[in-house]
């Protein structure tokens, strides 16, 4: 399954929300050009909500790797959002779980773009 | 990239039927995966022209999974640990660490021209399993 995305607003933060894989191929190209829209559109607080994200390669660790410098590049900030299982363990293998700002809830993560 | 998503498809229906659970299902799928990815990627560079070769065993005691490409080889001990802090924030270098992380044995063997990668994940005796499986 592809990679699907909605974009919506809650106070003043974009929240991406993502449903299938992010491999190559299959969901990177996507992401990236998604992220690098809304950045290059002056959005500063982006939150990939990761809830429906069932599966992550190297290729797509090396998006959200990218999409989070180019962020912080341009004085935005790119934040993750409900980690599945098997997405955390490969964020927790590669050691990109120390990279990241992740958080469980929706509520706790707006608030923290504050 | 549709033989990569075949090759994936082959080796979960492989890995279920050997047995394995979910989560060691998840790990040898994802590790034949990104070695697959690698060979055409990285090893044959998108050349059309060459080809990717994978095959796959139960031997009863092992799932051996072997993905090899035509391409100009590469050393795996020079390869960089993506976990070191110069290294994580790097776009690429994840995909044979995946593999090694996954698989109980990965073993490189350079061909002329080109790279054999061989993936072994153990299988757990049978009685060991139904042992498990009683104890639950």
């Amino acid at each position: 399954m592809a990679l699907t995305i909605h974009s919506r607003e809650v106070d003043g933060v974009t929240v991406l929300d993502l449903s299938g894989r992010i491999t190559l191929g299959e969901g990177s190209v996507q992401l990236r050009e998604a992220v690098r829209d809304l950045i290059s559109k002056g959005s500063k607080n982006i939150l990939l909500n990761m809830g429906d994200v069932n599966y992550i390669d190297s290729s797509g660790l090396g998006e959200l790797v990218s999409a989070f410098t180019t962020a912080k590049n341009q004085g935005a900030a790119v934040k993750l959002l409900s980690l599945t299982k098997k997405v955390k363990d490969v964020l927790q293998l590669t050691k990109l779980y120390t990279v990241f700002d992740i958080y469980d809830d929706e509520a706790s993560a707006i608030s923290s773009f504050k | 990239m549709d033989s990569v998503s075949e090759v994936e498809s082959i080796v979960e229906k492989l890995a279920l039927a050997s047995g394995l659970d979910e989560d060691d299902t998840f790990r040898v799928t994802m590790a034949t995966r990104e070695a697959a990815v690698n060979a055409v990627l990285h090893g044959n560079e998108y050349d059309p022209a060459k080809h990717v070769t994978a095959s796959f065993e139960n031997n009863g005691q092992s799932l051996i999974i072997t993905i090899a490409d035509e391409g100009k080889g590469l050393d795996p001990s020079k390869l960089p640990d993506p976990r070191e802090p110069e290294n994580l924030l790097l776009g690429t270098g994840r995909g044979i660490f995946l593999i090694r992380s996954m698989m109980d044995e990965v073993n490189f063997r350079q061909l002329n021209p080109g790279t054999e990668l061989t993936l072994v994940k153990h299988l757990a005796p049978s009685g060991e399993k139904d042992l498990a499986s009683a104890g639950s």
